[in-house]
């Protein structure tokens, strides 16, 4: 996002990407937030002009915390595994976690973490349940490249794949209540059916979960 | 970012200072009680009709009030002229911009080397000793005769992050934003070291004359000039150093085999020093650093620095610089950590750069840029109108 100001605002909503879109209309007006992983800040820009929410952000890279608090938001780098502690219980109404659970060293950790910190967790996550996933394995004997799954496994950031069978088994073993789900094509659009129902595991390239503690 | 390439202004020309003397005296952190007391002060820029566009600049150590305009001895352009000024990222066309010389300093605020009014001597060693709150009490009390209320603002990089971190803990109220640059909490074990290794040579100069040096007319040059020489040592890191000098020789060809600067960073640093102490006073020195070395606002507060920002309003904007070994990243994350503690609302950013704690005073450009981004925000935060656009040529 280019945020040089002088430029003559635009008053009409701008178009982010599908899949954060997706989070964004997830967020109620006037909310407190945290992007967990915020990136350059797209989404919170976004959450912050136009559904007013107080919102903060925590990224790993440096380059792209500078061009989050260039834009005037409030980000601080750091890293989740470890500086998501020092964030008191309760302080958010959510706490977004977007293609991001997979890439962590201790995923059960993490998601004990955002529902201490949040009221409610929005998590994303590519589904290695998915039919085309299988049949890479089971035909092609190859790790699996796919549009959500794009690089090569000694490239890969994502050490923690899971299904979304796997991922709805965590919630029961953390009894953690599933609060929705919804089933995402490979761009993040909605599909026609829940997260939770037997059909997303094979059907569904991504899950995005709302989850809170019972 | 749309880049302006208007020529650089010429420097301002120093204007007369402003100057301040409190009705009423001061009763510092010790408990002793000083009086009269006098802020000299700059200001730019014009206060707004509802005085919420105040920025308060506070600066570090050796600097003082002409944060933007020519210094009176040097002539050098104001410290923070790349980033003070019409049209820069504190824009005077936007900001009422004040910066004070700091309590026990030597720009005309009182201090050591000022008149006592009840001797008629120089204070010397008889001034009291003084802290950060102190000073931060003082430029309150400026601001209350300014009739500001709320800063909107308050920025300063090294002692000045200290100024901003107290603003910010004893005045939440008064303050909308606080921008801590290259600074900490609490003045470390290994910082209070290096001052203390430089008053010792201040004190260990002859000239120093037990504090007296001015009633005998005299300037204990050599013992502040170390002092600086070793102060400026931390002011660098050792890249910047190595590309600055490297192990060259200075105007010679070979070594002299004596103790002469035949190195061109003991030039350098016999320069730094040799020039500090026409515009430094040793007592004035002695006192800051010392102010610096009781700063902790951590131990303030229970020995748990979040406790210094329960509940806090303040918009934090905390920078530190990769390479700047006196004022470590890791400090700026603590106060970063101590303030996410208390869910406060906090921007981070370490700046790359292999300059050293002084990159803070340098054309370092993330930071000017990420310098931007917050008071933008900030400022949209607080009401106030937005930068004016800036059209290239």
């Amino acid at each position: 996002m280019n945020a040089v100001s002088g430029q003559t605002p635009s008053t009409a909503i701008p178009k982010i990407r599908v899949d954060l879109q997706q989070v964004a209309d997830l967020v109620p007006a006037g909310a407190r937030v945290l992007d967990v992983g915020c990136g350059d800040g797209t989404l919170l820009a976004y959450l912050t002009r136009f559904k007013q929410v107080d919102g903060r952000g925590l990224e790993l890279s440096m380059a792209k915390v500078r061009a989050a608090v260039s834009q005037g938001l409030p980000v601080i780098q750091g890293n989740l595994e470890t500086d998501l502690k020092d964030y008191p219980s309760g302080a958010f109404d959510y706490v977004i976690l977007s293609q991001t659970l997979q890439a962590t060293h201790s995923p059960r950790a993490v998601m004990e973490e955002l529902l201490r910190i949040g009221k409610r967790a929005i998590v994303s996550f590519p589904n290695f349940g998915h039919w085309r996933v299988r049949l890479s394995v089971m035909f092609g004997g190859r790790m699996p490249m796919t549009s959500t799954l794009s690089d090569a496994w000694f490239d890969t950031p994502n050490i923690h794949l899971c299904t979304i069978q796997d991922f709805i088994a965590l919630c029961r073993l953390m009894r953690v209540q599933i609060e929705a789900g919804y089933a995402l094509d490979e761009q993040g659009r909605r599909l026609g059916f829940t997260a939770t129902g037997k059909r997303a595991n094979l059907l569904s390239d991504q899950a995005l979960f709302v989850l809170m503690r019972p | 970012m749309a880049l302006v390439t208007a020529p650089p202004p010429a420097p301002k020309p120093a204007t007369e200072d402003l100057k301040l003397t409190l009705d009423r005296p001061l009763v510092l952190q010790s408990g002793v009680t000083l009086s009269p007391v006098t802020l000299a002060y700059q200001t730019y820029g014009a206060l707004n009709a509802d005085r919420s566009n105040c920025v308060l600049m506070c600066h570090a150590l050796t600097m003082d009030q002409y944060v933007a305009s020519q210094h009176p001895v040097t002539g050098k352009p104001g410290w923070w002229s790349d980033i003070v000024g019409p049209g820069k990222v504190i824009d005077t066309n936007r900001f009422f911009v004040v910066c004070a010389n700091v309590l026990g300093g030597c720009m005309g605020s009182t201090g050591p080397k000022e008149i006592n009014p009840a001797t008629g001597k120089a204070w010397g060693l008889t001034f009291p000793v003084i802290t950060i709150r102190d000073m931060v009490q003082a430029q309150a009390k400026l601001l209350d005769h300014l009739g500001i209320e709320q800063i909107f603002c308050v920025i300063g990089g090294s002692m000045g992050a200290m100024q901003v971190m107290e603003w910010a803990h004893r005045y939440p109220g008064r303050v909308f934003s606080a921008v801590p640059v290259a600074g900490s909490y609490r003045h470390s074990a290994q910082n209070i070291a290096f001052h203390e290794v430089g008053r010792q040579a201040i004190m260990a100069d002859p000239d120093w004359c037990h504090g007296n040096y001015l009633e005998e007319n005299k300037v204990p040059k050599r013992g502040l000039a170390v002092a600086r020489m070793a102060a400026h040592i931390t002011y660098l890191s050792e890249p910047a150093l190595h590309n600055k000098f490297g192990r060259r020789l200075q105007d010679r060809e070979a070594p002299t085999y004596g103790f002469d600067a035949d190195f061109q960073v003991e030039s350098y640093l016999r320069h730094q020093g040799h020039t500090f102490v026409d515009r430094f006073d040793a007592n004035s020195y002695l006192y800051i650093t010392r102010a610096m070395d009781y700063f902790d606002l951590a131990q303030e507060n229970g020995g748990v620095l979040s406790n210094a920002f329960k509940g806090t309003p303040v918009r934090f904007c905390v920078i530190s610089f990769s390479s700047d070994w006196l004022f470590p990243t890791e400090e700026s994350r603590a106060i970063v950590r101590a303030v996410n503690a208390v869910a406060g609302n906090v921007s981070f950013v370490e700046v790359a750069s292999d300059k050293g704690h002084d990159a803070f005073l340098l054309d370092e450009p993330e930071f000017h840029q990420t310098l931007q981004g917050f008071i933008d925000g900030a400022a949209g935060a607080r009401g106030l109108p937005k930068r004016a656009h800036v059209t290239a040529p």
